[in-house]
């Protein structure tokens, strides 16, 4: 039986599909939202320390599912191998509802008026594909707000003096702070450092008919068991259904954005929670798989009229995949500094994000997630051995008494550092899966060692009677904050998307997550990527309004 | 089990018992037998292999099975591994690490003894995950 044509499906239930799917909701249009995941809920957290979304040694707790994605990773050396989601390399970001922000940290942070402008600040240093954004904060700004009022955001950022205008406070007020904030806080003025409160999809107190943290230690990597992390599963998504307009439905992988003999997008054909092939016809369709998954669902899109994949007429869709390039510093202490308080990143500088001399852009540097026991295993202070009683010794005697200072360096695109999808290797369901590849650019190390080097003295200034940097290697980034495969410009030769995140050469294909991000910000970018959504979403709704919807 | 017995000696190795519980009493080869039957099934050959080899390195260095030796000797065994059997040892060290540090559901990390070890609470909200620890002192 066919199904119903509606206005718009989505493919993909994280931070931007979940809000896009709310809006449009919202705006009259019928919506069918697809998800290859499930929809867990709070009571999915289990604490389970070896198998959650960052510690995923024993599984992953957040999709996708093992058996049926694997992905090919081609490392610096050109080896390739066949990886699964919970392997090293695989830039798992999740697979459910709600994606990411089902088990992320929730750090909230806006991006500054430099990150949209990055060539016209820095130029283009050689060998990069480093651009502008075609829109700039100041036109995301009103959907920041909009994110952070409608999910949820706690934290202060009024004592931060690099952020960008903006015209209301945060909605709710920062968490009570621990024992890391207020060793590093100090530490951080006596530098001339602007330390102030992490902004946060978290609430600190009751909102959205949510309870507040409970400041337990099982944050960054678990669903949170009283809800009070904001993602879009448990806001934007339930707003989406109880518009009566959104249909979600869970389970289903999508195999090929369709298209009619003319080239025109017509809908989506994906395998549902029974694996059968299925075509959801629809006005317009919004590919939000996130920066990997976008990107392989296009190219996976092919027909006679767009051989390469749809959007790929000039070579750009799977380009300039980055991340975060993390780097840091561990700093060692006479007395505790734990004090099992989550979630633990408390407290935050953006004095380094900019203005450094000689280097690109930066990093927001801030203390680490509160730490579970296995986390500090690898902990690699130079010196220590790697087993035996000089691990244990380590272990028992350092472990209250270290704290973790590290940033998401902001990373310099290049085209090569890609998304393909593979010749060979099939997924569960025969499509062929995401091939990742490239590196990183010169620029981007250099500017991460410089970052350690600040987390090694903030940590020095607070007291930490040994410290050590945490450096990052030069392959490929993605991982959860993974982005740009699908840039945003003007220009057709250089970039996927317009600056409403429409496909250039089609008038109803839009993307609409961090893959559209011509660069990445020295932040968490999950906050963008939500006000990037609402600001597409509402010139969707609006387009619309003139034709009858 | 002789595989069993070379296991527990190695992950003894990576986590020695001093004044509180090494590996061999936190049941990490419990964890690990448990795993390779779920999440490591795919490391199964590698066990069977590397634990020959290491086994065929202890004969080799001193004349007798590594659980067989005093614990120098093991420690020396183990410094000297190369290849194959060195790779094997690296896996072998996350997974003790895993079991001794992890969470006790897993069937390592006995009584929570490594988090008494480091200090961190044990039971943090009572009543919420009774169900899947065991039972204090048991």
């Amino acid at each position: 039986m066919a199904l119903k044509h509606v206005n718009a499906v989505i493919v993909g239930a994280g931070a931007g599909g979940g809000v896009a799917a709310k809006e449009l909701a919202a705006g009259g249009l019928s919506v069918v939202l697809l998800e290859r995941g499930k929809w867990y809920t709070a009571a999915d957290c289990r604490k389970d320390d070896l198998r959650n979304q960052r510690t995923s040694v024993l599984g992953n707790n957040s999709g996708p599912d093992e058996a049926r994605n694997p992905r090919v990773v081609v490392d610096l050396n050109g080896q390739e191998r066949v990886a699964l989601p919970s392997e090293g390399g695989y830039s798992n970001n999740a697979g459910c509802v709600g994606g990411g922000t089902f088990t992320y940290g929730a750090q909230a942070w806006r991006y500054q008026e430099k990150d949209f402008r990055m060539a016209s600040t820095y130029g283009v240093p050689e060998g990069s594909t480093l651009s502008d954004w075609p829109i700039s904060y100041a036109d995301l700004e009103p959907y920041y707000e909009k994110a952070e009022y409608e999910i949820g955001v706690s934290g202060d950022v009024s004592a931060d003096p690099f952020h960008g205008p903006r015209r209301k406070p945060l909605p709710m007020p920062p968490l009570p702070v621990g024992r890391e904030h207020t060793i590093l806080k100090p530490a951080a003025q006596g530098l001339g450092l602007h330390p102030f409160d992490i902004p946060m999809l978290r609430n600190s107190v009751p909102y959205g008919g949510r309870p507040p943290c409970m400041q337990c230690r099982w944050c960054v990597g678990f669903a949170c068991e009283v809800n009070a992390k904001c993602g879009t599963q448990n806001t934007a998504i339930p707003m989406a259904l109880a518009t009566g307009n959104c249909e979600l439905r869970t389970g289903c992988m999508a195999r090929e954005v369709t298209t009619d003999a003319r080239g025109r997008v017509t809908g989506v054909a994906y395998y549902d929670a029974d694996d059968r092939l299925r075509e959801q016809t629809a006005d317009i369709v919004i590919v939000s798989s996130a920066a990997v998954e976008s990107a392989r669902l296009l190219l996976n899109s092919k027909s006679t009229m767009h051989p390469a994949g749809l959007g790929n007429a000039h070579d750009q869709v799977g380009r300039n995949l980055q991340g975060h390039t993390y780097t840091g510093a561990w700093g060692l202490f006479d007395f505790d500094t734990y004090d099992d308080i989550g979630p633990g990143a408390s407290i935050a500088v953006c004095d380094y994000n900019h203005g450094n001399p000689g280097l690109i852009g930066g990093a927001m540097l801030a203390n680490e997630f509160i730490r579970l026991p296995y986390q500090f295993v690898s902990a690699g202070m130079p010196g220590v051995p790697q087993w035996g009683s000089g691990h244990k010794d380590f272990m028992r005697q350092w472990y209250r008494r270290s704290i973790a200072v590290q940033g998401p360096t902001q990373e310099i695109p290049i085209a090569e550092s890609r998304v393909q999808v593979d010749a060979k290797v099939k997924d569960f369901w025969g499509l062929p899966v995401a091939r990742l590849s490239g590196g990183k650019h010169a620029k981007t190390m250099e500017t991460s060692v410089a970052m350690a080097e600040k987390a090694e003295a903030w940590l020095k200034a607070a007291g930490a009677i040994r410290t050590w940097k945490k450096l990052a290697g030069k392959g490929t980034s993605g991982g959860q904050h993974q982005a740009g495969t699908c840039r945003m410009g003007d220009d057709p030769r250089t970039s996927v998307v317009d600056k409403y995140c429409r496909v250039h050469d089609q008038d109803n294909l839009y993307v609409i997550d961090g893959s559209v991000h011509v660069t990445n910000g020295g932040f968490n970018p999950v906050l963008t990527i939500m006000a990037t959504a609402y600001y597409a979403a509402e010139r969707i709704v609006k387009g619309r309004k003139g034709r009858g919807v | 089990m002789a595989e069993g017995r070379t296991l527990q000696a190695i992950c003894e190795q990576i986590i020695p018992t001093d004044q509180t519980p090494g590996a061999a009493w936190a049941g990490v080869v419990n964890f690990i037998d448990r795993q390779l039957t779920g999440p490591y099934r795919r490391q199964q050959a590698a066990y069977r292999s590397g634990l020959q080899e290491i086994d065929d390195a202890a004969v080799g260095k001193f004349g007798k099975d590594f659980a067989a030796l005093d614990g120098q000797m093991q420690t020396e065994v183990l410094q000297s591994l190369t290849g194959g059997a060195k790779r094997f040892f690296s896996t072998a060290i996350a997974h003790t690490m895993q079991g001794y540090y992890g969470d006790p559901r897993h069937g390592g990390n006995r009584d929570a003894v490594s988090w008494r070890m480091l200090g961190v609470p044990v039971i943090p909200i009572r009543g919420r995950n009774r169900y899947e620890l065991p039972k204090q002192g048991a």
